[in-house]
């Protein structure tokens, strides 16, 4: 049984989305002398028994680690149990949602009350009608409940839907997150991104085509932003040509 | 119509129905966020109707199942602090106090409760796993009808539930199986709740989110089934008094117990003292049946495969480190026994393995090999082949172990070697007529078998006696070997050398698949075992005509050669008893197979003798010098 580890943090470097970060740490794992003969088994085990949980070292929440011994030779410590402490170097991919922070998440529950959102498939957040800006509208359209800009007709938020929010308060002992769509730059991502490309064009171009790429749209509502760039490259061609 | 909605005192009492979903919703939110600033009467009176439980009018199960409505809608609205009377009064509501709506309307709340925060998330899922046992007066109506329609449609909610809450928050899971080992009756509670409790980790396993704490529970399970068969007291089996060495085989008549009781003081047999009241046994008795029944739905689902090996790891882990496990171990054996192809083989390959490398500690390996002999001895289901091939490993390792040069009869040094020999002198005691009758078989094991008997370490010596007189005999009988010397041991169990081979644990003396002496799993486990009476010894040509009860023996034969004309089914055992059979005539020696304590345990536990389940097995010592 491994008794306490200490690490330090080294380089951390941000990913794209925020709240992700990949850190090299230096690593000292005390090993039980009873597991002298599989070494590389206890240290896994004792990593692993850090997964998805929070860090007070870190200050993140580690999702995954990559490993190695950096030296055969081990310092035994002095007492009862001879423990003896293994140095690593470590790759570590931490999740560290701050307050402020913008995050992306998946909504899998929606109500008048509330929206769910589960980022990453591991963490959930939840973003209360008293949080959700006066934008948008709850509406039950064909017994589907969804949030309706008054503004913006098209950036709907339903079931589905991959949102950008900002966190309020996270909480670290059950990763859950308090968030908020108070902000205007908060919503649906398709909806955000697509906004940012295309809003000149949006501007000219007045009510003909406009009909026509509402119904386009629909069909791609709910997809990843990385299909959906894809696809407003073709939609931007496809009306080029028509003009 | 006593208790109306206090914010509206003009309504009248036809206007009821006609609010709205979200007006009640929004007037409970008024409510709740009206004792901030001071004004708390609406608040109490919501909590009055959260308390209000016992012999509930239609009308009062009305309002409470539109207030747990509204209030799983203004959950957000709700405060640790302000509103901590109402959280206290939510969580300690039981919904087996309530009809489906009524409980349906709190499994709701508590849902949306634990979703909108994570400080409410340990509280739920508390409140829901303490939903697993009902009240206490409710315990006695779990039999009936009703009790059981309760049963089945609070349980239905309570891990619907778990589900929903897992849906939204991925890690709950995790946060669950800590609860609900934290959770867990203690052998102090009244046992139906720890059986009911039991029940539900179990369902946790094969249920939705069985997937994520599955394993667990399983293994939860079994420690909890190992903590109460160490409960019971196996006190007797320390006893040192061997010299008479009378043993029954197998389970007994009770009025032969009650004769019998004043002559054999050596007899070492469960005393009633040490069993802690019978309570506990009949616990265990029902969560192992609960267990097997578990196990069968498993194999039904297609799963067991997969289960099988959180068993093995708990049985690694919990039951052989165990000192003698007494029932628990038959959880392995009636899996064993639903796939005999791939879990029987995997047992006993694991074992063997065990038993096989050096880096494993002795007392693992003696005990290790001890199970596996138990095993391939007691399983009906395991072809002859198969046994074979486990005990050519056995046979394959003394032999190697036979040709290290220190080899002078030195019981403690050679711990490990002697408890092989025994082991498959003990697997020989029960399948040797079968081994017999396929000559590629005697070859390859048999043969070897001179080997290492003859070996400088000598187990015949030092191994348990009972066990080597019965090898001999039945070897003798097939001529496989002839032994110059004569091994005279009177009767013994147990001689001076068997117990320093076996140390202080007494492995020598282990045979955990002995028959099971709890009623209800025993009922279970018997059309699968090998009783001693059904075995065929080598040396009692005269039995074979005598019954013509295919037993074990014929079948296991039946793979290899085509004769089968004395072939029956799993009711041998009780056509048996039915012979009549005095086994006084029998000219045979001291048949002292097992370490079963001779008092009918069916008789104790089950409260009452209800059917014979004897095995009449009763063997005197022969006296006659010819019998060896």
């Amino acid at each position: 049984m491994l008794k306490s580890s200490s690490f330090s943090l080294g380089h951390q470097s941000q990913l794209k989305m925020k709240g992700l970060s990949v850190a090299d740490a230096d690593l000292v794992v005390y090993v039980h002398p009873s597991k002298s003969r599989k070494v590389s088994q206890a240290i896994l085990r004792e990593l692993s028994s850090l997964l998805f949980k929070f860090n007070e070292a870190f200050d993140g929440v580690l999702l995954a680690y990559d490993v190695n011994i950096q030296d055969k030779q081990a310092k035994i410590l002095s007492g009862v149990h001879p423990y003896f402490g293994l140095r690593l170097k470590a790759n570590l991919l931490l999740f560290s949602p701050k307050s402020d922070m913008l995050l992306e998440g998946k909504v899998v529950k929606l109500s008048q009350e509330s929206i769910h959102v589960i980022i990453l498939g591991f963490s959930s957040a939840i973003i209360t009608a008293q949080n959700i800006r006066g934008e948008f509208k709850y509406k039950t359209k064909d017994e589907e409940e969804l949030f309706a800009s008054r503004s913006h007709k098209r950036h709907v938020i339903k079931v589905g839907t991959m949102i950008r929010f900002l966190v309020k308060s996270f909480d670290e002992e059950i990763l859950h997150i308090i968030g908020s769509l108070m902000p205007a730059h908060t919503g649906s991502i398709c909806w955000l991104d697509w906004n940012l490309e295309e809003i000149s064009e949006f501007d000219r171009s007045a009510t003909k085509s406009r009909g026509r790429e509402w119904q386009e749209d629909k069909t791609f509502e709910g997809t990843t932003p990385l299909s959906y760039n894809n696809h407003i490259k073709k939609s931007k061609k496809h009306r080029i040509t028509e003009d | 119509m006593g208790l109306e909605l206090p914010k509206y005192p003009e309504m009248e009492e036809d206007n009821f129905v006609n609010f709205t979903d979200s007006e009640i919703v929004s007037h409970v939110k008024d409510a709740l966020t009206s004792v901030l600033s001071g004004d708390s009467n609406s608040y109490n009176q919501l909590v009055a109707v959260m308390h209000h439980s016992k012999r509930l009018a239609p009308d009062e199960v009305a309002l409470l199942e539109t207030t747990l409505k509204a209030l799983g809608g203004a959950v957000s609205c709700i405060d640790t602090t302000l509103h901590d009377s109402l959280l206290s009064a939510i969580f300690s509501m039981s919904m087996w106090n309530y009809g489906p709506h009524v409980a349906d309307a709190l499994a709701e709340l508590i849902v949306s409760l634990a979703i909108s925060n994570g400080k409410y998330l340990d509280l739920c899922l508390g409140m829901l796993v303490s939903n697993f046992t009902p009240p206490p007066y409710f315990l006695d109506k779990l039999k009936l009808p009703r009790g059981l329609e309760r049963k089945g449609q609070v349980l239905s909610l309570v891990h619907a539930a778990f589900k929903k809450i897992s849906d939204y928050i991925p890690l709950a899971p995790l946060r669950l199986s800590n609860i609900v080992l934290q959770g867990m009756p203690t052998i102090y509670h009244k046992d139906r709740a720890i059986v009911i409790y039991v029940e539900n980790m179990l369902k946790l396993e094969s249920g939705e989110i069985g997937e994520l704490v599955g394993s667990t529970m399983l293994m939860a399970v079994v420690d909890q089934l190992i903590e109460l068969d160490l409960e019971i007291g196996w006190d007797a089996i320390l006893q040192d008094d061997f010299s008479k060495g009378i043993f029954e085989m197998e389970l007994e008549d009770v009025d032969e117990v009650e004769e019998s009781a004043e002559q054999d003081t050596g007899e070492f047999r469960l005393s009633r003292k040490s069993l802690a009241g019978n309570s506990i046994a009949e616990l265990l008795d029902n969560l192992l049946v609960l267990t097997f029944e578990h196990l069968e739905s498993c194999e039904r689902a297609g799963r067991l495969a997969k289960v099988f090996e959180t068993l093995l790891q708990s049985f690694q882990i919990t039951v052989m480190s165990a000192y003698k496990s007494k029932f628990t171990q038959f959880v392995m054996f009636y899996a064993c026994a639903l796939d005999p192809d791939y879990c029987g083989m995997r047992f006993a390959t694991m074992l063997a393995d065990l038993f096989v490398q050096d880096s494993h500690p002795q007392p693992i390996r003696m005990s290790a090999v001890a199970y596996l002999a138990s095993y391939l001895s007691r399983a009906k289901f395991l072809s002859a082949s198969r046994i074979s091939s486990m005990l050519k490993r056995l046979v394959d390792w003394c032999l190697e172990y036979g040709k290290t040069p220190d080899g002078d009869i030195n019981p403690n040094a050679h711990r490990v070697f002697y408890s092989g020999c025994q082991a498959i002198m003990y697997v020989l005691c029960f399948r040797m007529k079968v081994f017999m009758d396929v000559p590629r078989l005697k070859m390859q094991l048999l043969m070897p078998m001179e080997q290492i008997l003859k070996h400088k370490l000598n187990p015949l010596k030092v191994c348990l006696p009972s066990v080597v007189e019965e090898f001999l005999l039945q070897s003798k009988a097939a001529c496989l070997f002839t032994v110059s010397k004569t091994f005279v041991f009177d009767g013994l169990l147990e001689s001076e050398l068997s117990r320093a081979f076996g140390g202080l644990e007494r492995l020598d003396t282990f045979f955990p698949f002995d028959p099971c002496l709890l009623k209800r799993c025993d009922s279970f486990i018997r059309p699968m075992f090998v009783f001693w009476s059904m075995v065929k010894p080598t040396y009692d040509d005269a039995y074979d005509d005598d019954n013509d009860d295919g037993s074990s023996d014929d079948e296991l034969i039946q793979d290899f050669v085509n004769e089968n004309e004395d072939i029956m089914d799993d009711g041998v055992a009780r056509s048996f008893d039915e012979q009549g059979l005095d086994l006084d005539e029998f000219d045979c020696a001291l048949k002292k197979m097992s370490i079963t304590p001779k008092n009918g345990f069916s008789y104790k536990f089950g409260g009452g003798f209800q059917e014979p389940t004897r095995m009449p097995c009763r063997i005197r010592p022969s006296t006659s010098p010819e019998s060896l």
